[in-house]
């Protein structure tokens, strides 16, 4: 098993005929995941056409869905039309929405949160994400599930959970592991916004509920409190081993480090703290970043 | 982005706030006339607040050594004389650190009797993605200071983003502050005002420190934001035409200018190892893993996803503009991108900036194996580092011969 999306998740991708929508779409065909539509208002009839594939081009996602079955989508929308593309497909029953954009506006997620709240249909992941990866069985983790801009072939069909703000410190993660001959369940990124669909916590639970994750590595940085509410169910109700890495530890305060939510503002949301409360709740703690996948594999 | 006091203020007034009557001057023939139009409106003082984007105003230094970047004058000619000591001049507060900030624009604004001071504020709460109101009766202080201390004193009020405030939000918090009679009306406009303010401008925060109850020269009281500092989106700017022209590069260190032109995201450090990555998380990774090993980062640098020829060369010459830097460190994990195309842009960067300072680069990913080759083959000096944590080593060490 693997958490929210398996090697047969039928895939969407909202924004396909854009530049960087088209390019991904591509990749995730060639990695062997189901894309099995795309949506671009205006383009309806329209074919996308990569490797031999013909993918239907939809004008709105309700449609879409109607016709292929997809369940999931990937949204490449800019980010002036992100919220839009988001909760239209919250409206049309998908059951994950994984939205790549960055730069949407707070204002803009926070009305797209509280139109979410209470819907336990659709789940949101991201924006501002390198999205999801369940590896598949073939070379280079070929045929798994690949939402978003990961790259896939870093990854090897196998057991351990990582989840994270940010993209580039997932791939150093994943690339660890594979590297070391230790496979993943799935890789979430859920995004370096200060307003985001999914949490680290939503995660790890989900990595706690699923038989074949065996162990977690969840990486956060600065900003925000997130990590610390993670790592108090971690110390409560975790029953897998979890090993973390927090990035900013040198970020002076008051900056914001590339991510918009990655900010130490009033005092709040330091290293220090997110450190301390991984230690209190026995999450192993990589000194450096490149003792990620060691830190848990020491634990396990 | 950031703006300064006197632009802020216009703001809120747009969303019904009461602020002074204040005129601001850009320079020094401006300030006479204004100081006049303020004492001929009636009022016996004349404030005169030097804008910088930092708080510490009035306890601040110039680097002439005047003393204070806020000053009440007692007449049109007191005015001027503070004016012609902080123009141009360099003010140096708890938030500037030690370079300051050069002074460019005066705020003359009518002189307030104080009553009472508070503490209001607006800000996203990160924990229910929800906006979040701030008031407190201890105005005029450090509110991280309140907070610590008296948290009694704080009352805070969520906002349900669908509904926007309701008014008995902002009932709740005028009661709060102890507001009473007409003031208490007035508190409730003024509550919404700067509510109306936050989310219409897509502000990341509004913060009124003081808001104050002011006697006015016919005896009357009111409440007004004596001092408002605003912090906005960067992402919701494009939606905002006159914001945006509000940005003041002055209050922006050059070289942070100067990489944003090539959609580089830099934010110049202290240290003296330069940090050039791809991805905001492995950037701030690569700056703790600096530290770990004994050194210090001299900025944080995020070249994006595609790190192209042309952005790796800007960004080389940023790096290099920084005197303090004294060697290199280059953090690539080519995950799409292809490393041979980002090793032969580094060694174009290094041959056009003719760099002389180690250098020490690591890349992983994807057709790695070609990368480094390239690099190993360009003739130019360039360290090897296998993990982050061999180069970070590398490097360090490299400098600290």
């Amino acid at each position: 098993m693997s958490i929210l999306v398996t090697p047969n998740t039928k895939v969407l991708v909202q924004g396909i005929t854009g530049s960087f929508g088209a390019k991904h779409a591509q990749l995730s065909i060639d990695y062997g995941t189901h894309i099995v539509a795309g949506v671009t208002p205006g383009k309806g009839g329209q074919f996308f056409e990569h490797g031999g594939k013909k993918v239907p081009i939809f004008d709105t996602v309700a449609d879409a869905v109607k016709q292929s079955g997809a369940t999931a989508s990937a949204v490449f929308v800019p980010p002036p039309f992100a919220a839009d593309a988001i909760l239209e497909g919250a409206d049309a029953g998908l059951d994950l929405v994984v939205a790549i954009t960055e730069g949407i506006p707070v204002r803009d997620m926070v009305r797209v949160k509280r139109a979410l709240e209470g819907n336990l249909k659709t789940r949101l992941i991201g924006p501002n994400c390198p999205g999801i990866v369940t590896p598949g069985e073939g070379k280079d983790s070929h045929g798994g599930c690949r939402i978003g801009i990961a790259p896939g072939y870093i990854h090897k069909k196998g057991n351990i959970g990582v989840v994270s703000r940010s993209g580039t410190l997932t791939y150093e993660a994943v690339w660890q592991l594979t590297s070391r001959g230790v496979g993943q369940s799935t890789c979430v990124g859920i995004g370096g916004d200060p307003v985001n669909g999914t949490s680290h916590l939503d995660v790890i639970k989900l990595f706690n509920a699923d038989p074949e994750t065996t162990g977690i590595i969840m990486i956060g940085e600065i900003g925000g409190s997130a990590e610390e509410e993670a790592a108090e169910w971690i110390k409560a109700h975790c029953k897998k081993p979890v090993a973390g890495f927090i990035a900013g530890a040198t970020a002076p305060p008051g900056r914001r480090m590339g991510h918009a939510g990655a900010i130490v503002s009033g005092g709040k949301g330091t290293a220090e703290a997110k450190i301390a409360a991984f230690k209190a709740a026995g999450i192993g703690v990589a000194v450096t970043p490149s003792e990620m996948a060691d830190t848990l594999l020491k634990m396990m | 982005m950031n703006i300064h006091e006197y632009q802020a203020k216009q703001l809120l007034a747009q969303y019904g706030v009461n602020v002074p009557f204040e005129i601001p001057a850009k320079s020094l023939a401006e300030v006479r006339p204004a100081a006049e139009k303020i004492v001929a409106a009636g009022s016996a003082k004349v404030v005169v607040k030097s804008q910088i984007h930092a708080g510490g105003r009035g306890k601040g230094t110039f680097k002439s050594g005047f003393q204070g970047g806020v000053k009440v004058a007692g007449s049109v000619d007191e005015a001027v004389g503070f004016a012609e000591k902080m123009f141009n001049q360099t003010l140096v507060t708890k938030q500037t650190g030690a370079d300051g900030r050069q002074v460019q624009t005066l705020l003359l604004a009518a002189g307030a009797k104080i009553k009472k001071e508070f503490y209001l504020a607006v800000l996203l709460n990160r924990e229910t993605s929800r906006p979040l109101i701030m008031a407190s009766t201890e105005g005029g202080m450090d509110i991280e200071e309140v907070a610590e201390k008296h948290p009694e004193k704080i009352c805070k009020e969520t906002i349900d983003p669908a509904v926007g405030i309701m008014p008995y939000q902002a009932r709740k918090i005028a009661a709060a502050l102890g507001l009473k009679g007409d003031l208490f009306n007035a508190g409730v406009k003024l509550i919404t005002g700067v509510y109306n303010t936050w989310w219409e401008c897509d502000a990341a925060m509004v913060e009124l420190n003081p808001l104050a109850v002011v006697e006015l020269a016919d005896g009357k009281e009111t409440v007004m934001a004596l001092d408002a500092k605003i912090s906005l989106d960067d992402n919701a700017l494009y939606r905002h035409k006159n914001i945006l022209e509000m940005r003041d590069l002055n209050e922006e260190a050059p070289l942070e200018i100067e990489a944003s032109k090539f959609a580089l995201n830099y934010i110049k450090l202290d240290g003296s190892i330069a940090c050039l990555v791809n991805g905001a998380g492995l950037a701030m990774a690569t700056m703790d893993i600096v530290q770990h090993f004994g050194a210090m980062p001299a900025n944080f640098l995020d070249v994006g996803g595609g790190a192209s020829k042309e952005q790796v060369t800007a960004a080389f010459k940023i790096i290099l503009s920084d005197p303090n830097v004294k060697g290199i460190l280059v953090n690539i994990f080519g995950g799409i991108m292809d490393c041979n195309v980002i090793a032969t842009g580094i060694v174009a960067a290094v041959k056009e900036t003719g760099l002389k300072l180690p250098l020490v680069v690591r890349l992983e990913g994807n057709n790695v194996v070609a990368g480094k080759k390239t690099l190993a083959e360009s003739g130019v000096a360039i360290i090897n580092g296998d993990s982050m944590a061999d180069a970070a080593q590398k490097i360090v060490k490299a400098v600290g011969k």
